[in-house]
């Protein structure tokens, strides 16, 4: 192989980007070494297993990764702003969207999740920490390493460029002979590992760690969409794990489970893929549920209304969202029989989701509401999300869908679903939960205006796109002519899409101001909050609770302040906590280098970093560390420093 | 103190896992294909109930409901997966 077929040569986009990976690659160097920090990363950040540090360290590569997949959204508003463009050409824009829709959608919505669930469930059901700490650990290692083996391929052997979907036969090695999809099958496996274990350690945790009293039916909605989420990831990844699998046997072994040919089924991958993509669509969103349940609740001062039926309703659609993924290729050459079966599971699970929507209303219904940025994220949520779930009810038809397949109206469709249902979601549990974490809150002032911003360019980036859709424009598409009549409508929506970039950089702007200049909170519970999270002082001490907190009925924290009653009478004993470990990051660094020797089928590297990996995953299994104990005197004096007298 | 010494359970359960892999080996000879996946499924299935009674100890702890429900949630999430395949792609395609 030559050097110019190793590195992407020949576009200036990329030339500026990889300048600009070693500068700031540099200036990280730099400015650990300078102001001596690497022990302090390492100590702190590199080897932790506490839950709170994860999710920040989630969240932080979630914001990085929402940058990445916003700019590749905006090259592409770009390309399509106006008739003929020339600003990137046909293969480049295939590499864009495909990286966008993956990036998004795996390594932005699902990490963000996930460190908000590390966070806060731990701390809604009274626990120290979660069942597997170390494991805990080496998901998030997993998911770094998938993730940034999928960011590298942009400079270094070129991007996957056959869809976030990779259809077979397009994306097989004789359609797509560069790296791209290699990438995509194995970076997409490393970082599924990760998540699965996420699955299992949350599953434990929250049906094995709850603090006394705490009964399922007790719990905070956060964490029962948590479980529910769990649940559908430890049985939807597994056919993720094996379509990858197979594609990566067909791209870099010569198989032929997806070719057209010597009986491969091209069609059994889109069968496959969407058997997991329709449920990781709710992976994505029952979570998103749990927040807006969790903020509306907050914010109306009153308990949820409908608490067993927006737990049934969730059950109800783990149960559907295994049962619809045929709709995602109505046109492929199914019968009238099997699309009809897929068309009524399909408009069946509005049912439920209708039912949670009427319980936020009910719940907003006489209650004393605040407006806070939170709370607008999730009022602006609720008749934005219900415009996507209306036009989902139109896509599911299948004989109308035949129209609508792989125009824009069903781009417009999954972006009103998934921009208020998982990116509002998401900026609204940052902002409300924020204060937890770092002890101070985001600027109200400077969070509004962002949340203006993002709901109105929202709507103007999206909306024009029902109508491009209609008109006949189909995704995809890099270019087109001006008699075609698209272009005033996309030109609109990257005036959209500008003000979203605006809106975006206000966001992270306020997280800047605000750790400069906003006051400190000593209360630990600045929203006046219901659950038990807001009880602990902020920042949550390692051991997030002195003493295990005990539990009488929902809303446990609201009520212990309305009576009066403090939520233990325990005394403070010593505590018992997991000690700090590198082999999850080593584990990371090991599994990176496999899955990129692989990318380029270097077979020793290939088999010495697999090596590693087991040698890696042995020393673990014969580890005998039991952990610390943190004793009484130091708790006293935490919790003084962090409470003041109060203790 | 024998019973410790000698696990009948788990050295039962062995060999059974043993003879069961064995026997699904069946399918190597030239037999009628129906009988080849018969013979597979019984096996699967015995095999499945083996490594979850024996080795994973699923009946012996507290809370054996959940953990029944999420098997339950388990076969029904195959089954779908591979009854709908076969749906979509053999009983209702078009041609």
């Amino acid at each position: 192989m030559k050097w110019d077929e190793f590195f992407v040569t020949g576009e200036p986009l990329i030339y500026g980007a990889m300048v600009s990976i070693v500068l700031v690659s540099l200036a990280i160097l730099f400015g650990l070494t300078y102001y001596k920090k690497w022990g302090y990363l390492w100590r702190e950040w590199l080897t932790t297993v506490d839950h709170k540090k994860i999710g920040v360290m989630y969240i932080i590569c979630a914001l990085i990764m929402l940058f990445r997949g916003g700019v590749d959204a905006i090259m592409m508003r770009a390309q399509t702003a106006a008739p003929d463009m020339k600003f990137l050409d046909g293969q480049h824009y295939n590499e864009v969207f495909t990286t966008h829709g993956v990036i998004m959608i795996l390594f932005m919505a699902m990490p963000f999740i996930f460190g908000l669930m590390n966070v806060v469930v731990p701390l809604q059901i009274g626990a120290r920490d979660v069942a597997f700490p170390k494991l805990n650990a080496i998901s998030f290692w997993l998911f770094f390493a998938g993730a940034m083996l999928f960011n590298i391929s942009f400079v270094i052997g070129g991007s996957p460029d056959a869809g976030w979907t990779a259809y077979f036969p397009l994306a097989s090695i004789e359609f797509s002979p560069t790296v791209g999809n290699n990438y995509y099958s194995l970076a997409l496996q490393i970082s599924g590992i990760g998540t699965l274990l996420t699955g299992v350690n949350f599953i434990v945790t929250i049906l094995k760690m709850r603090a006394k009293g705490m009964t399922l039916m007790r719990m905070p909605m956060f964490t029962w969409s948590v479980l529910i989420t769990c649940v559908i990831i430890i049985f939807a990844f597994p056919v993720l794990t094996i379509a990858l699998l197979l594609m990566m046997f067909d791209r870099i072994f010569g198989s032929q489970f997806f070719t057209m040919a010597n009986g491969g089924m091209d069609m059994l991958w889109a069968n496959l893929f969407w058997v997991w993509g329709h449920p990781e669509v709710y992976i994505v969103i029952l979570p998103a549920f749990g927040i807006f349940s969790e903020i509306i609740s907050a914010f109306s001062r009153k308990n949820l209304y409908g608490y067993s039926s927006m737990v049934a309703s969730m059950v109800v659609i783990s149960g559907l969202s295994f049962l619809v993924w045929a709709h995602h290729f109505y046109t492929m050459g199914q019968g009238a029989m099997v699309n009809g079966f897929f068309s009524i599971t399909t408009m069946a699970i509005a049912v439920p989701t209708g039912v949670k929507i009427f319980n936020w209303l009910f719940t907003l219904h006489k209650g004393r509401i605040s407006f806070t940025t939170p709370m607008l994220y999730s009022l602006a949520f609720i008749p934005i999300f219900t415009i996507g779930g209306v036009t989902g009810v139109m896509l599911a038809m299948a004989s109308a869908d035949y129209q609508y397949h792989n125009t824009m109206f069903l781009v417009a469709h999954f972006h009103y679903v998934l921009i208020p249902g998982a990116v509002f979601a998401v900026i609204a549990g940052f902002h409300y939960w924020f204060p937890k974490v770092f002890g101070f809150r985001l600027n109200e002032k400077l969070g509004k205006t962002a949340f203006w911003f993002i709901a109105i360019s929202f709507n103007v980036t999206f909306f024009p796109l029902f109508f491009l859709g209609l008109m006949g424009m189909t995704r995809r598409t890099y270019t087109y002519s001006a008699e075609t009549g698209f272009g005033p409508l996309n030109m609109l929506s990257m005036v959209g899409a500008i003000g979203l970039a605006i809106g975006f950089i206000l966001l992270v702007y306020n997280i800047y101001w605000s750790t400069r200049y906003q006051p400190r909170d000593k209360t630990g519970d600045p929203w006046d909050a219901r659950s038990l999270e807001w009880s602990t002082p902020s920042p949550v001490p390692v051991y997030n609770f002195a003493v295990a907190p005990e539990v009488k009925g929902r809303d446990a924290f609201w009520f212990s302040k309305k009576n009066n009653e403090p939520l233990s009478n325990e005394k403070i004993t010593k505590i018992h906590m997991p000690s700090n470990t590198g082999k999850p990051f080593i584990l990371g660094i090991a599994f990176f280098f496999l899955g990129f020797f692989l990318v380029f089928s270097w077979w020793i590297p290939s088999i010495i970093a697999g090596i590693a990996v087991l040698i890696i995953l042995a020393t673990m299994s014969f580890d005998r560390d039991h952990g610390y104990y943190i004793p009484v005197e130091e708790i006293v004096q935490t919790e003084q420093k962090l409470r003041g007298d109060t203790v | 103190m024998l019973k410790q010494l000698f696990p009948i359970k788990h050295v039962a359960g062995y060999i059974s896992s043993l003879v069961l892999s064995a026997v699904a080996l069946v399918v190597l000879l030239d037999i009628p294909a129906g009988s080849k996946m018969a013979i597979l499924l019984v096996t699967a299935v015995l095999q499945a109930a083996v490594q979850l009674m024996l080795f994973m100890h699923v009946g012996e702890s507290e809370d054996k409901k959940s953990v029944y429900i999420n098997i339950a949630y388990a076969l029904f999430v195959a089954l779908v997966t591979i009854l709908g395949t076969l749906f979509i792609f053999v009983w209702g395609w078009y041609s």
